[in-house]
C-alpha cells in the first residue's frame, strides 16, 4: 500500500508523519456557504463566507485546492514569532524551543498549498529552514555526548519529523554502546554489582555451538 | 479506568476529562503509532477496532446515499477523504500486527503474548506456524543429520529453544509522556531514575517503559 513504511528501515515513512500532521487544526476563512460536515473524525462547520472556522489541515488543504477558502497563518508561523524562536534556539545550545510537534510538516503543507496566504513567504520559509538547521546541529552535537553510561536521552520539544529523521542514528548508537558495554563483551576488572542485573536483562545468549 | 485509582496512577481529573473527550479516531491513531513503534506485539484493541469498523460501515452507507440526495460533489469528496483516512489507519494498524506475527509467530505462540492476538490473528499465526514448519521440514530439516532436525533448537544438545526469533525488548524507543508520570526506575538496579513530566520526550529502553506503554500513560512516537 502506498505510504506504508518499510518496518526495517524506519518506523514511520515521511508520508505517514505528514498524514499525522494533517490532523492538526488550522483556521480557515471560507468564501462559500456549506452545511456542517459530520465526519468520523469530528464535526466541522457550518461554513459561511468570511467567517473564520477551525478545521483539520487536510480539510483546509482540500478546500484551498478548490479555491473555496483562505488559510489563516498559524500564530507561531509569523515572521515575528519565528525570529524570536530562532534567536532563542541559537542562545540555548542544549534546549529545543517549544514549537508545534508537527511544525516541519505543517509549514511544508502551508508552503505547498497556501503560499498566497502567507505574507513574507520567503522570509517565513528561510526562518523555518534556519530553525531546522540549528536544531539538527544540536541533535548532532548531542549524539556525540552519548556514551556507554547513557540509559536515557532527553529530547524535550523535538518535533515529529525530527524524531523520525534522527531515530535510526540515535537508536543504533545507543544499541551499539549498550552492546559493547555488556560484560560479555569486555572483562571488567571490577565486576561491580550494578552491572550484574544488566546481564540478566539481556536474555539468553545465542551463540552458535562449535563441534 | 477506575476513578478510585486516580492518585495512584497519577491521573488528574483534567486528564480524565481529556480521556473521555478523546474520539475513537484519536484512540485508533494512538494504537497505530504505539503498535508501529513498539518492538513486540501489543494487546489487540478489540472493542476499539469493532467500533471503528462500525463507524466506517455507517459512513460508507451514508456516502453511498449522497448521490441520491443530490448532495454537491465537493461535500461527497470531502466525506470520502475522511473515510479514506480512517480506513488507512485501521488497515495500517492491522497490517503492522500481521508483520509482527509473521516475524515472531513461534515466540508469540509459545508465550503469553498469544492472548494479545485477536481470534483471526490467532488463526493466522497458527497457519503461519504450520506452513513454515512443513516447508522447513521438507526443504531443509529432513536432509540434516539426526540431532539437528528441530525447528526450534540448533541441536539436540541445546538446553532450550535457541532458534526462535524474539523481538528485542532492550532496544531503544522514542516516547512522549501525556501527563506527569513521576519518577520511575530505568533498570533493575535502581541507580538510574527518570522523572517524566508532561510532554517530555525521551529515548529510553523499551523494556523499562513497557508497563507504562501498556497502561497508556506514555505514547511511543
Amino acid at each position: 500500500m502506498a505510504g506504508q513504511s518499510d518496518p526495517h528501515l524506519s518506523l514511520f515513512s515521511a508520508a505517514e508523519v505528514e498524514f499525522l500532521a494533517e490532523d492538526e487544526m488550522v483556521e480557515i476563512v471560507p468564501n462559500m456557504k456549506m452545511d456542517a460536515l459530520n465526519f468520523i473524525c469530528g464535526d466541522y462547520g457550518p461554513f459561511y463566507p468570511q467567517l473564520t472556522t477551525e478545521v483539520p489541515l487536510w480539510l483546509a488543504v482540500a478546500l484551498k485546492k478548490r479555491g473555496k477558502c483562505t488559510v489563516r497563518l498559524p500564530q507561531w508561523m509569523s515572521v515575528e514569532k519565528l525570529t524570536q524562536v530562532l534567536e532563542a534556539e541559537r542562545d540555548s545550545p542544549r534546549e529545543f524551543q517549544p514549537l508545534p510537534f508537527h511544525y516541519v510538516e505543517i509549514s511544508r503543507l502551508m508552503f505547498d498549498h497556501a503560499r498566497d496566504d502567507i505574507p513574507d513567504m520567503y522570509m517565513v520559509r528561510s526562518l523555518i529552514e534556519d530553525i531546522r538547521n540549528v536544531r539538527f546541529h544540536k541533535v548532532e552535537t548531542g549524539l556525540e555526548t552519548i556514551s556507554a553510561r547513557t540509559h536515557a536521552v532527553k529530547l524535550k520539544n523535538l518535533s515529529a519529523m525530527e524524531v523520525n529523521i534522527v531515530r535510526p542514528f540515535v537508536v543504533r548508537t545507543l544499541q551499539a554502546f549498550y552492546k559493547h558495554d555488556s560484560p560479555q563483551m569486555i572483562q571488567h576488572p571490577d565486576g561491580t554489582a550494578n552491572r550484574q542485573p544488566q546481564v540478566a536483562d539481556r536474555g539468553p545468549r545465542r551463540d552458535l555451538r562449535r563441534r | 479506568m477506575e476513578l478510585g485509582s486516580e492518585e495512584g496512577l497519577g491521573i488528574s481529573s483534567e486528564d480524565y476529562d481529556s480521556l473521555i473527550a478523546t474520539t475513537d479516531v484519536e484512540l485508533l491513531k494512538r494504537a497505530w503509532r504505539n503498535e508501529k513503534a513498539s518492538p513486540e506485539i501489543l494487546q489487540f484493541q478489540t472493542s476499539l477496532v469493532q467500533r471503528s469498523r462500525e463507524q466506517i460501515q455507517l459512513m460508507e452507507d451514508t456516502v453511498e446515499e449522497f448521490p441520491k440526495n443530490c448532495t454537491d460533489p465537493l461535500t461527497v469528496s470531502l466525506y470520502q477523504m475522511d473515510l479514506d483516512r480512517m480506513l488507512f489507519v485501521l488497515r495500517s494498524y492491522l497490517r503492522t500486527r500481521l508483520q509482527k506475527i509473521e516475524k515472531y509467530f513461534i515466540h508469540i505462540s509459545k508465550s503469553d503474548l498469544w492472548n494479545r492476538l485477536s481470534d483471526q490473528e490467532q488463526k493466522f499465526a497458527k497457519k503461519c506456524t504450520d506452513y513454515m514448519e512443513k516447508h522447513l521440514q521438507r526443504s531443509v530439516l529432513s536432509h540434516l543429520p539426526y540431532g539437528y532436525q528441530s525447528i526450534l533448537r540448533q541441536s539436540i544438545s541445546s538446553e532450550e529453544d535457541d532458534m526462535v526469533p524474539e523481538p528485542r525488548l532492550d532496544t531503544f524507543v522514542f516516547c512522549k509522556s501525556k501527563g506527569s508520570v513521576g519518577a520511575f526506575q530505568l533498570d533493575d538496579s535502581g541507580d538510574e531514575i527518570v522523572d517524566l513530566v508532561a510532554d517530555d520526550l525521551y529515548v529510553l529502553r523499551y523494556k523499562s517503559i513497557k508497563s507504562l506503554v501498556e497502561s497508556g500513560q506514555i505514547d511511543l512516537v
